[in-house]
């Protein structure tokens, strides 16, 4: 029988799944799914529990009491609190994460510009980003954090160390988030731009207008990933000597020979990026509808 | 018909190695339209944009009422503010509302009151019969009202003329009617136009001239009647009769 579309072709043709892949059809897909996950979490709680050394595993990372004590701290015995050296990095990343936003779009801005007043800096931005963006993170935390101090040059110099961190960490993340914020203006299609001008708009209007709300729109995903990788290097910092979560942590581990601060501190990391990544979902999905729902 | 608007002397443009325009010159009057039309790749589109200098030409002069834009004391932004152009791809800004669309030139070029902006654009949107579409984004709009959106964007600038570049080769044929039909209305009003077009019977209906390029080359020009009826070059009758 010939498979073509003829009207008196008579074969009825199966469209039937293979038995074999019938089980996961439907209905039983959900029931497939709870069960792989239950066996998933179960193999992995069974392994803490089943193993020669699981219940040394167990009392070292995840002994409820002990987290709770790193948690809250205790100064008589000299333990700093893990959640109140959170809040140390929160405001380091939210300041940092400001100033990135600023000197990174600063810093597209002038490499894509095309006044001759700005050449220099043109060429100077291209060589900031190249090299902090080689250069590791620690090495110009230690390179703020130890040198603006020995310079002496007064309050600058006087700072804590958490100040020289979100320096360095603004250093470092602005020349990333240039790149980021450069690709995006890039990505936005050059009839844009010709319709913008030829409406008689100056580069900067068309910049501000027309490019960047577009831009911006397209690099918030890369742009997040960058600020929960900021989020998690402000534990860097600690090697300046800021008692942030993770300093805190080690500090509770070396003194009680119990390493559940360290849990402590990644379950706070987790739930501060979380719910930044839910929000700035729901913040391009509103966007996403708003310009595709009619008025 | 005697006033010159745009005038366009001996131009060339090279991209290259490769010469996309080859001495081209053509006066444009007030309330003049003038069909360009020639294959694609001829040089009709890059003759619009060194028009309003969103390319510079390699050689030769164009002048709006008489003022050399290649001067260097040209002020690039204003003579966009009295070129008005719209493109085949419509790029209407998609992150602003139709109404904002129409109002970002008058708004952010001309520095126009935001209150008397609106009520032009409102106007002109009424005009085009979408005036109830105006606070929706133009991905709801069909290409045909896109584009219609995208001549009322250019025409609130107020311009001394259009430039309109292939404005229908990018829409279904069930939405080229409305678009023609709008440039009819302004053709009829007194807009002067330069309107590149592989839409020959519009071109016939609304220019006072058309202008014949091939390959970078005005080959020739004439009222509608010379060129369609009798066009005294070789090249010109081959592109009649393929089309």
């Amino acid at each position: 029988m010939s498979q073509s579309a003829d009207a008196g072709s008579s074969e009825i043709p199966n469209l039937l799944l293979p038995p074999r892949r019938r089980w996961l059809s439907g209905r039983r897909a959900i029931i497939a799914s709870s069960l792989s996950s239950v066996l998933l979490l179960g193999g992995i709680i069974a392994v803490l529990y089943l193993a020669p050394g699981g219940a040394m595993v167990r009392g070292a990372f995840f002994d409820p009491h002990s987290m709770w004590q790193a948690f809250v701290g205790d100064p008589n015995k000299g333990l700093s609190s893990v959640g109140k050296g959170l809040l140390t990095n929160a405001w380091m990343f939210v300041a940092a994460e400001a100033l990135v936003l600023f000197f990174g779009l600063l810093l597209a801005w002038v490499r894509l510009s095309h006044s001759p007043v700005l050449f220099p800096f043109r060429v100077l931005s291209t060589m900031y980003t190249d090299v902090f963006r080689g250069v590791p993170i620690l090495l110009v935390i230690f390179v703020v954090g130890f040198g603006v101090p020995a310079l002496q040059l007064g309050a600058v110099s006087n700072q804590s160390p958490a100040v020289y961190g979100v320096a360095a960490l603004t250093i470092t993340y602005s020349a990333y988030v240039a790149e980021v914020f450069r690709a995006g203006i890039y990505s936005v299609p050059q009839g844009q731009l010709l319709a913008a001008r030829s409406l008689g708009l100056a580069h900067s209007t068309t910049m501000r207008r027309v490019i960047l709300p577009q831009a911006i729109r397209t690099v918030i995903p890369p742009l997040l990933n960058d600020f929960i990788s900021l989020q998690k290097d402000t534990a860097l910092v600690s090697t300046l000597g800021a008692i942030e979560a993770t300093r805190a942590a080690q500090i509770y581990a070396s003194t009680e020979f119990n390493f559940s601060s360290y849990t402590v501190a990644s379950l706070l990391f987790l739930a501060l990026t979380i719910p930044l990544t839910r929000f700035t979902d729901r913040l391009i999905a509103k966007d996403r509808n708003k310009r595709l729902a009619s008025a | 018909m005697s006033d010159v608007v745009l005038s366009i002397k001996d131009v060339t443009k090279r991209f290259g190695d490769r010469e996309v325009l080859k001495g081209v010159s053509l006066d444009l009057h007030s309330h003049e339209v003038v069909a360009l039309i020639g294959h694609s790749g001829s040089g009709k589109s890059t003759l619009l944009r060194c028009a309003n200098l969103l390319e510079p030409v390699s050689s030769g002069e164009i002048s709006l009422f008489g003022q050399i834009l290649q001067n260097p004391n040209i002020d690039d932004d204003a003579v966009r503010r009295h070129i008005g152009m719209v493109f085949q791809s419509f790029n209407l800004f998609p992150h602003l509302s139709v109404l904002d669309n129409v109002m970002l030139g008058p708004v952010h070029s001309l520095k126009e009151s935001k209150d008397s902006a609106r009520e032009r654009a409102m106007a002109l949107l009424e005009r085009i019969g979408l005036a109830n579409r105006a606070a929706e984004f133009p991905d709801r709009l069909s290409g045909g009202q896109q584009q219609r959106v995208a001549i009322v964007r250019s025409l609130a600038m107020q311009p001394s003329l259009l430039l309109l570049d292939e404005v229908t080769s990018a829409l279904d044929p069930t939405l080229v009617g409305e678009v023609l039909d709008l440039l009819r209305d302004l053709a009829r009003g007194g807009t002067t136009m330069l309107i590149a077009t592989h839409e020959m019977a519009f071109a016939r209906e609304v220019a006072h001239q058309i202008v014949f390029l091939d390959q970078g080359v005005l080959v020739e020009k004439g009222t509608p009647d010379q060129i369609f009826t009798n066009p005294t070059q070789e090249a010109t009758r081959k592109f009649l009769e393929r089309i």
